[in-house]
């Protein structure tokens, strides 16, 4: 029973590695062409829609995914960082809401029950 | 396929926000019932690992690059609602954190990527999945085709509100993007497919909608005695 529990740890910390190493190391070595959807766009003439038009939130901290400070002169390294704190930080979030979640719904499926917990 | 600010009408971009929100609403709902002790940590590993993955841009044809979205490999895992929860807060945190995708966009880009890509997507999988055989290569199968498809109708459907937003006609917009994006709904599956068969052969009782064999009833136990 321990077991199971200890290999789902191992496994969330193995993922979390590969995902961390995803953004240090390959992330800044991804394609910066034009995506998809961007790509349409300048071949068919709306892009410009997008560039005239100022965006309804400025205040990103991490802009177009480059560190502040590093992406003039290490521009593989702001790439890296800017990966690495959105890795990090997102399965932290991620990992918060779903406790929140999860204990607000404890917390119902107790009160419902008259303080004893129910299980499906 | 993020929509910046700009290319949609407020019509769309209002209406879009509010299935969105119905959607998401829902879902935060279902995750009442549906988190335990196994899925908090896989969903958080999940939406990390689709961040960093969404990073990895690749080359296809012609100047134009692709990337991972996530939403059948998030609904394969975890099921459609806490699948589209994962890809509703990668949306948000891109947007606010990383200006990638227009905040008056967000309700749009979450109804095409978690809506479409997620939801939609894991109702076509399951639909494959249970006319296939239940074996292990089939799921497999069934996981790429609605990885492929998943993105191929997102980019359909983000055509369709560009052409509601008057920004740009469907009759040119819409061969444009399911093109590309038949491209790179290729690279969606495959990655997919490689990511969902590297969890099976490791944890296969953590992916929730692998359901051919009997999941390890101890486990269950021990959660609740720990409550």
């Amino acid at each position: 029973m321990k077991k199971s529990r200890k290999s789902l740890y191992i496994f969330i910390a193995a993922g979390l590695a590969l995902a961390v190493a995803l953004a240090l190391f390959v992330a800044p070595w991804a394609s910066s062409e034009p995506d998809g959807l961007e790509k349409v766009a300048e071949d068919k003439g709306f892009i410009e829609a997008a560039e005239e038009t100022e965006p309804a939130w400025e205040g990103s901290p991490i802009p177009d995914y480059a560190m502040p400070g590093l992406d003039e002169s290490r521009p593989a390294l702001a790439t890296a960082m800017a990966g690495l704190a959105g890795t990090v930080g997102i399965f932290l979030i991620a990992w918060g809401l779903a406790l929140l979640l999860k204990k607000r719904g404890d917390k119902e499926e107790v009160d419902t029950s008259g303080g004893l917990p129910v299980r499906e | 396929m993020h929509i910046p600010d700009g290319f949609l009408s407020t019509g769309v971009a209002v209406t879009t926000a509010a299935v969105s929100a119905g959607v998401i609403g829902y879902s935060l709902y279902k995750s009442r019932e549906e988190l335990d002790e196994k899925s908090v940590p896989l969903l958080a590993v999940c939406a990390a690992f689709i961040f960093a993955a969404q990073m990895l841009n690749f080359p296809v044809a012609g100047g134009t690059s692709g990337h991972f979205l996530g939403g059948v490999l998030a609904a394969v895992l975890l099921g459609p609602w806490l699948g589209s929860l994962v890809i509703g807060l990668v949306l948000l945190v891109q947007c606010l954190g990383f200006a990638d995708g227009g905040l008056m966009a967000l309700g749009a880009n979450v109804f095409n990527m978690a809506v479409i890509g997620c939801v939609l997507g894991y109702f076509i999988f399951y639909g494959i999945k249970s006319v296939l055989p239940k074996k292990r290569t089939y799921f497999l199968a069934a996981t790429g085709i609605a990885a492929w498809l998943s993105v191929f109708l997102a980019s359909g459907v983000c055509a369709v509100e560009l052409a509601i937003s008057g920004t740009s006609p469907l009759s040119v917009t819409l061969p444009a993007m399911l093109g590309v994006h038949s491209v790179i709904g290729v690279g969606e599956a495959l990655i997919t497919v490689v990511v969902v068969g590297l969890v099976l052969s490791v944890r296969p009782d953590i992916v929730r909608t692998y359901d051919y064999q009997p999941s390890i009833p101890e486990f269950e136990e021990a959660e609740v005695g720990q409550l």
